[in-house]
């Protein structure tokens, strides 16, 4: 997403414009959040399979050299092309000039989160390469000119009259007609036609064995497939942290990332790419884009061990009634909330406070990623370096001059009940964001200090 | 230096203390009717299961439900006086217009109603995405319980392509209505064979 002024808060405003909208967001993600606990719910081991997966992600981020090397090493001799990318500008040079040499300038394009992380599209589109994205809700987006507002439900922040609407002005559908069935038989056969005349099929990684070299794509739409099997080019971009060790180890992230996202038991297609096919040729580009530094980060680095599930937003209150564009990054939520300021500490300084911090997203992960109390680290980080919010800067400060001198404290209660009893129009204004949506409770006669030195009685 | 070496570099560089793997995950609960449990999710996927005792069963049925389909292929020998002959070769475009095709599956999985199916058994990689409605055989015998069965059934085959499939395509993009056909199959049936 460009460069935006506004902060987390102030797009919040935006959504939060239309209540029915937001209520509707809310339940419909909520729902999903319920179907997650019944699909986990129905596994006895469920809290064991958590916590096997965390420990095969932790061994493989403290393996991780060793591991690339050894992918790469199974991947070339499996006849797949390696590249590597130390950035998101690097990763996209590198998939045009596979493309330019391929002669190739329409393209078909899955899911892959790291593509919106890189700013493919656009760099693409600027080089007069034409990209089609082909999951429904990518191309929904697209056709709208937004990007995804949730890693895996890319459209949710979309009413099916808008789609509508969209595939009426871009694909020639009844004006006013807004049946997902009919719209999605739309969509199918509007993408049919891409898959059929595209040569090129860029994909995401889900998992990637460094023992075999093969890598998985997840897709409920076969969309991954259709593309792949049908182009003479097939390029799978990932970060380097989606690897496994070994191949058995995908059984343990198979029964946990369907049932974690949307409760299903597993994806309609879980794709095992070993081998190009005679005639075709294939690309993994690795991509590092901070990772490497986030992996340097201790109290940080756990959360590379993300398989891009979406529960924790789907489970998370602010992002429920925020809606993802206002995290104004790729990945929106609580993990993108701390995986972005990685990235850009400036920038993204906002996120880590755009929660309540209750915890719920550390409770769903299903690789138990802490992700709660590193929102708190990262709001410890943003201050002390000097990127948070001025006005949030100060009031700490004050906040922290107050509460670590008792005398200052006392005169400060005092002072405080007096202002809110006999002039309270000196905090309860428009310039307090506080009282947007409060009433201040009745203000007590004295502090607790005070009641508890006239009522106790020491002998 | 290179992108590849800069990158090895800094991961050695910041990667932590080695952390061991986790022991081999064993399943706690499989004591359960496999074939139910298959069957069960496989029709709240969208899929449908047919139990048969032999390949003629299959032939009458598929002859009876596919009157109106125009091509279909298959890459099993049992099937080929009911469907197309010498379709495998040809440019996987070719295919866009097939009705039914109907393959055969290593093995099934009970907890989510998933079949693995390697190259080798599909001809073209293609096949069971791009036709209108997808069959799958597999063994009674072949139903195992769960994702890490499946694992240790796969151990080191070699295969250039191999797919976990559970049901028709689908999508619930819109609004979170699910709708069956997002791209692919937009029915799936699967004969359990003995």
């Amino acid at each position: 997403m460009s460069k935006g002024t506004k902060d987390h808060a102030q797009l919040s405003d935006v959504f939060n414009a239309d209540e029915a909208r937001v209520n509707w967001h809310d339940e419909t993600l909520w729902f999903v959040r319920a179907k997650r606990d019944k699909a986990a719910h129905n596994l006895p081991e469920w809290e064991m399979l958590r916590e096997t997966a965390s420990q095969i992600k932790d061994n493989v981020l403290s393996n991780l050299h060793d591991y690339l090397l050894q992918f790469e090493s199974m991947a070339q001799e499996n006849g797949i092309k390696v590249h590597w990318a130390s950035n998101g500008e690097e990763h996209n040079q590198i998939v045009h000039s596979i493309l330019k040499d391929s002669g190739v300038d329409r393209i078909v394009k899955s899911k892959s989160m790291l593509t919106e992380e890189c700013h493919l599209n656009d760099y693409l589109q600027h080089n007069g390469i034409e990209v089609i994205d082909t999951d429904l809700g990518e191309r929904i987006v697209q056709l709208a000119n937004e990007p995804p507002s949730h890693i895996v439900l890319p459209c949710i922040h979309k009413k099916k009259e808008e789609i509508g609407d969209l595939f009426h002005e871009h694909l020639g559908t009844p004006e006013g007609m807004a049946d997902p069935v009919f719209l999605t038989a739309a969509a199918r056969e509007h993408l049919r036609e891409k898959f059929i005349t595209r040569k090129a099929a860029i994909t995401g990684v889900n998992f990637a064995v460094a023992e075999t070299g093969e890598f998985v794509v997840c897709t409920n739409e076969g969309n991954a497939d259709m593309g792949a099997h049908l182009a003479d080019v097939h390029i799978a971009c990932m970060g380097i942290e989606k690897l496994v060790p070994q191949r058995k180890h995908l059984s343990v992230f198979l029964r946990l990332l369907a049932r974690s996202a949307t409760g299903q038991p597993i994806t309609t297609y879980s794709s095992h790419f070993k081998r190009p096919r005679k005639g075709q040729t294939m690309h993994i580009i690795l991509v590092d884009n901070g990772r490497t530094t986030q992996l340097g980060r201790p109290d940080f680095r756990n959360s590379l061990k993300c398989i891009r599930c979406g529960a924790c937003m789907n489970t998370c209150p602010v992002y429920r009634r925020s809606g993802g564009h206002s995290y104004h990054t790729a990945i929106a939520g609580p993990i993108g909330s701390i995986l972005a300021p990685n990235l850009d500490m400036k920038e993204y300084a906002d996120l880590p406070f755009a929660s309540t911090l209750c915890g719920s997203c550390t409770n769903v992960c299903p690789v138990k990623i802490n992700i709660h109390e590193q929102l708190y680290k990262w709001r410890q980080v943003i201050v002390k370096e000097g990127y948070a919010d001025p006005k949030k800067a100060m009031a700490m400060k004050a906040m922290e001059f107050t509460l670590s001198k008792p005398a200052v404290y006392k005169t400060a209660g005092k002072a405080g009940r007096w202002v809110l009893k006999h002039i309270p129009f000196a905090v309860n204004n428009k310039l307090n964001l506080w009282y947007n949506h409060r009433e201040m409770p009745a203000v007590p006669k004295q502090s607790f200090g005070e009641w508890y030195k006239e009522n106790v009685k020491h002998d | 230096m290179t992108s590849r070496d800069a990158i090895l570099a800094k991961v050695k560089n910041n990667q932590p203390a080695t952390r061991p793997l986790p022991a081999d995950l064993s399943t706690l609960n499989t004591d359960f009717d496999k074939i139910d449990a298959f069957t069960n999710i496989l029709t709240t996927i969208g899929g449908a299961v047919i139990r048969v005792a032999n390949f003629d069963e299959i032939k009458d049925y598929l002859l009876k439900e596919n009157q109106d389909k125009k091509r279909i292929i298959s890459t099993l020998p049992e099937l080929q006086e009911i469907t197309e002959l010498n379709w495998q070769h040809n440019d996987p475009h070719s295919y866009e217009n097939v009705d039914l095709a109907i393959i055969k599956a290593h093995f099934g999985v009970a907890e989510n109603a998933a079949l693995w199916i390697t190259e080798d058994l599909m001809e073209q990689r293609v096949v069971p995405f791009i036709c209108q409605q997808l069959a799958v055989v597999v063994n009674k015998a072949d139903i195992l319980p769960t994702m890490h069965d499946a694992y240790s059934r796969i151990g080191n085959a070699e295969y250039g392509f191999g797919v976990f499939i559970a049901g028709p395509s689908k999508t619930a993009d819109i609004e979170q209505s699910l709708v069956l056909g997002a791209h692919g199959p937009k029915g799936m049936t699967v004969f359990i064979l003995g």
